[in-house]
């Protein structure tokens, strides 16, 4: 364990960096500042070369969690596994320097007094690789990220997007096994960061790196990451692939933090047509949902639907009947703000065309397309 | 693809939580530095003074502190320490808000002017003042203003001592007032001037009430400067018959010996007191109320109008009085053969100079010695403040926080005290080597070490708070060692703070009279002290010629660094604007 995990340089002759992959576990992981309870209970299986996504609202713990996975930070109990190897637990912990990953920081962190090409290869320099080999590593991680033109160039002169691309060719070029992003894109206007992500999807693609990926923006979460994690006050809420997310979240929380989803009470399930669905009573009118296989027959559940699932319905026998508060043009559609008439205490709204034109006080029926038994309800 | 279980072997050795490697190794040295020469020397001071002789034995430090002279000492020291202070805030105050707001011409050069006095050693500016105002000084004698031979000299009093501890002092008040004027935003005086207020009352009722934690520091500063100032109170207060508690202390060295030790003690312990209840009582005045504020922008500027010229020629005679009075009439007397001549073409003479440099060779060691002195301990402590500021600024823990609580106490007190710790403390053989270091350089080597880290660490402090801590994260990540992120990452980036903190070590290092006056010996001799045992001795135009050369070093030192200035961190030299 005392050796260093850096592993000697994978370069091929086609000058593509492969990176020496590493599977991580997070087991059982409590943390507490001042006893303030940061993470609680977290286990988190992240497979070889697998790009996992962490996603949740601010201050939920996703920033003290790739600290530990560095090792900026103990946790109180739990223990972090590289590969089957214990790496860190409250007993004994593999300082950062050891610990062979790499971190792309919000705020880039290039180092200001070293040109590009010396932050590139400041790891190599460590490690003791020669300044050719050095030189010439450093250029092939800047090529990746188109940037070899700028070897020479202070991180001062550049753009915000070039130092992003610089701080990820200087996490590349240390050919980590492990690659910790922290908001790499927050600090980036739309379009770079649309740019950007389409660099890292490429960029995972070509090293298959293991990759742990910190976001605000879950349409960036769902557009890179092969499995996402979504947490909230320190707890995993779920952690699995991106349209399971969408389609079948776990619990309520989930199910309106993802996609603005929408939580409805629903009655009396019933067994649907075919496996996993049911058929329940929304607000008087009966509709078959989707649900797990083994879905128990409840009185009462909670739905989780998104607002492109609430329709306005043909004809009144096709949904439940609600009455219609107010509209709010929204270019492409309206969004028709309504009450149901069996539950005037819920404001829910929904997305209608402008050839179906509705004003305030109107009774609609609403039609729910999609939904899902929400397992975990509250 | 690389196996990775190559490259991990499978055996685990257990990784202990605190491990014993180089940033373990340099905390525990560092605690060790700062035990030996700051909290053991103070502990071994508060210690003899309230048991002389083991047990604790307050009657017999009460039996110090009770005699009558040394009440009136203390009497003396507050009351010089506190009317010099109000002469120094109200100097500092006025020339701070005229300069940050007040649209005076040559402002920089004006700002210049006034921190000069600071840079100057204050036994040079006592001696200096004392010859402006002899019978042959060039500019009162210009004017007809000399005094008569036989006249008691005015600055020999407990007026002359204020006079001159308010002007040296001014500029510190000046400095931390006029960085707490620069945070206000300008909205708050336009908000001032659209409510109807006026110049003064913007100033009275806005700008003052908002810089106020900044007067209090600053009356602070002035008030511990005062009150420790040996140079002033022993070049005017011994002549004129005036004791303070610090003159007391040292007459008593030079009366008794270390034998005088303990009596010594019970009186720095005095000292000490006064100074640490006036830095609480500033604090706890200067931190009422709630004056937050959103910093930022340009500060207000105030149009002075028909006002200005007047303002301006005013500002402009203070500092003819503060510098050139007193400085050529140094100047003059360093050209003469003996003091009382009139500096003419005959008796234009650089003998004194040459005495200085070639000829005295106790003035000349006394020279080499500083340099010495000055020169490895800015080398040590540029190395020991910044790895202490890296601990102090990311790596808090009680324990850091006690070594900069001792490096702050050790230079907040009195020069003259730490003298006497260190006497007390270094006196006896150090173990294991079984020799005395009292009496040699290395004591005054430790009191400067122990003096200056506070002084050393200021300008770090403030690097490290601008630079962003995930640029070491991220060297960590790189695989770099404490040793190596020290070298690749964190000094290059603080080189303009270590080498700001050198240049104001180095010139009060070279300026101090007050923490090794009590620790000269005849083979160890700075420049300080040198200039009163020239002036006690009578050789006035020697002590003279040797402040004129101190002073042409110091202007030398501040030329040399405000060439880099641009390259230094924003407010690193205090004289630049
Ligand atoms: N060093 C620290 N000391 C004390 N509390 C801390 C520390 N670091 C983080 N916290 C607290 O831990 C909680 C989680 O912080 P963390 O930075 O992990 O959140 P986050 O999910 O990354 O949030 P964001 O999305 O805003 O970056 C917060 O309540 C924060 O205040
Ligand atoms: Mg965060």
């Amino acid at each position: 364990m005392t050796q260093r995990l850096r592993n000697k340089a994978v370069a091929t002759d086609t000058g593509r960096i492969l990176i020496a992959m590493v599977s991580i576990a997070l087991k059982r992981i409590t943390k507490d500042f001042a006893k303030k309870r940061v993470l609680d209970d977290v286990s988190l299986q992240v497979e070889n070369g697998e790009f996992v996504a962490i996603l949740g609202p601010s201050g939920c713990g996703k920033t003290t969690m790739l600290r530990l996975i560095a090792g900026f930070e103990q946790m109180n109990s739990g223990t972090i596994h590289f590969n089957d190897e214990i790496i860190a637990s409250p007993e004994r912990n593999l300082p950062p320097e050891k610990r062979n990953v790499g971190i792309v920081f919000q705020n880039y962190a290039l180092w200001p007094h070293m040109n590009v090409e010396q932050n590139v290869g400041y790891a190599l320099k460590i490690a003791g690789v020669s300044s050719d080999e050095r030189r010439r590593r450093s250029l092939d991680a800047l090529a990746t990220v188109a940037m070899e033109n700028f070897a020479g160039r202070a991180p001062a002169d550049l753009s915000g997007g070039q130092r992003q691309r610089v701080a990820l060719a200087r996490c590349l070029a240390a050919n980590p096994s492990v690659m910790l992003l922290d908001e790499p894109l927050a600090n980036l206007d739309v379009h770079l960061r649309a740019s950007m992500e389409r660099e890292f999807s490429d960029f995972h693609r070509r090293t298959r790196a293991t990759m742990i990926y910190i976001t605000h923006d879950q349409s960036e979460a769902m557009a890179l990451a092969d499995r996402i994690a979504v947490m909230d006050a320190g707890r995993v809420m779920q952690f699995a692939r991106p349209h399971e997310l969408y389609r079948e979240p776990r619990n309520e929380m989930v199910a309106r933090f993802i996609g603005n989803g929408l939580v409805l009470p629903v009655a009396d399930l019933q067994r649907g047509r075919a496996d996993g669905t049911v058929n329940v009573d929304i607000f008087g009118h009966r509709s078959e949902v989707r649900a797990r296989k083994d879905q128990a027959k409840l009185a009462g559940a909670s739905l989780g639907v998104h607002p492109d699932d609430l329709k306005l319905a043909d004809s009144p026998v096709e949904g439940f009947a609600a009455e219609v508060e107010r509209i709010t043009y929204r270019g492409s559609h309206v969004q028709v703000h309504f009450r149901p008439r069996h539950a005037p205490d819920l404001s829910l709204s929904l997305h209608a065309p402008h050839d179906r034109p509705v004003s305030a006080g109107d009774t609609i029926s609403v039609c729910v397309g999609d939904g899902w038994v929400i397992p975990e309800a509250a | 693809m690389t196996d990775i279980a190559a490259v991990m072997p499978g055996e685990r050795r257990p990784v202990p939580a605190i491990r014993l490697g180089p940033e373990t190794l340099t905390l525990g040295i560092l605690v060790i530095f700062v035990a030996t020469i700051s909290l053991a020397p103070l502990g071994r001071l508060a210690l003899t003074a309230i048991a002389p002789d083991g047990t604790l034995d307050l009657a017999s430090t009460w039996s110090v502190l009770a005699r009558p002279r040394v009440f009136t000492a203390a009497l003396n020291s507050l009351y010089v320490a506190l009317a010099s202070t109000l002469l120094a805030v109200v100097l500092g105050s006025i020339a701070a808000v005229l300069t940050v707001h007040g649209n005076i011409r040559f402002k920089a050069v004006w700002v210049f002017g006034f921190v000069l006095p600071l840079m100057i050693p204050p036994q040079v500016t006592a001696l200096a003042w004392v010859q402006a105002f002899s019978p042959t000084s060039p500019v009162l004698g210009l004017f007809g203003l000399a005094l008569t031979p036989g006249v008691r000299h005015p600055l020999f009093s407990a007026g002359g001592i204020i006079f001159l501890l308010g002007i040296y002092n001014a500029p510190l008040v000046f400095l931390t007032v006029r960085a707490a004027l620069r945070r206000l935003p300008a909205n708050l005086a336009e908000a001032a001037r659209a409510s109807g207020a006026g110049n003064l009352q913007l100033v009275f009722t806005v700008l003052l009430p908002l810089a106020r934690a900044g007067i209090f520091a600053g009356a602070a500063i002035a008030f511990v400067s005062a009150i420790g100032n040996f140079g002033i109170q022993a070049m005017l207060g011994i002549p004129a018959r005036f004791p303070t508690l610090i003159t007391l202390i040292y007459q008593q060295l030079n009366s008794y010996g270390p034998s005088g030790l303990s009596d010594m003690a019970a009186l720095s312990l005095l000292l000490s007191l006064i100074t640490v209840i006036a830095l609480g009582l500033s604090n706890w005045l200067g931190g009422r109320g709630d004056v937050r504020v959103e910093e930022g922008g340009r500060p207000a500027e105030i149009d002075l109008g028909r006002w200005r010229l007047p303002v301006e020629a005013g500002a402009w005679l203070y500092l003819s009085a503060t510098l050139l009075l007193p400085l050529s009439a140094l100047f003059a007397t360093s050209l003469v053969k003996g003091f009382g001549q009139q500096l003419g073409w005959d008796t234009l003479t650089l003998t004194n100079y040459a005495n200085a440099l070639f000829h005295h060779a106790s003035i000349r060691d006394a020279f080499a010695t500083s340099l010495l002195l000055t020169v490895t301990a800015v080398l040590l402590l540029s190395v020991i403040s910044l790895v202490l500021a890296y601990f102090i600024s990311w790596k808090k823990s009680p324990l850091v926080r006690l070594i900069q609580m001792a490096a702050e106490l050790s230079y907040v007190l009195p020069g003259i005290v730490l003298g006497v710790a260190m006497i007390l403390y270094f006196l006896r053989p150090l173990p294991l080597l079984g020799f005395s270091i009292y009496g040699t350089i290395w004591i005054i080597l430790a009191a400067y070490l122990s003096n200056f880290l506070a002084l050393a660490l200021r300008p770090l402090l403030g690097g490290f708070s601008q630079i962003d801590r995930s640029l070491e994260d991220a060297a960590r990540v790189a695989g770099a060692g404490f040793v190596q992120r020290m070298r690749d990452i964190i000094l290059p980036m603080l080189a303009p703070a270590v080498i700001a903190g050198g240049i104001i070590v180095f010139m009060s290092a070279l300026n101090e009279i007050q923490v090794s006056i009590l620790l000269v010996s005849s083979s160890a001799r700075t420049i300080g002290p040198m200039i009163v045992f020239l002036e006690e001795g009578g050789s006035s135009t020697l002590a003279a010629a040797v402040g004129c050369l101190m002073i042409l070093i110091v202007l030398a030192l501040m030329g040399i660094a405000s060439l880099f200035a641009n390259r230094l961190p924003k407010g690193a030299l205090p004289w630049r604007d």
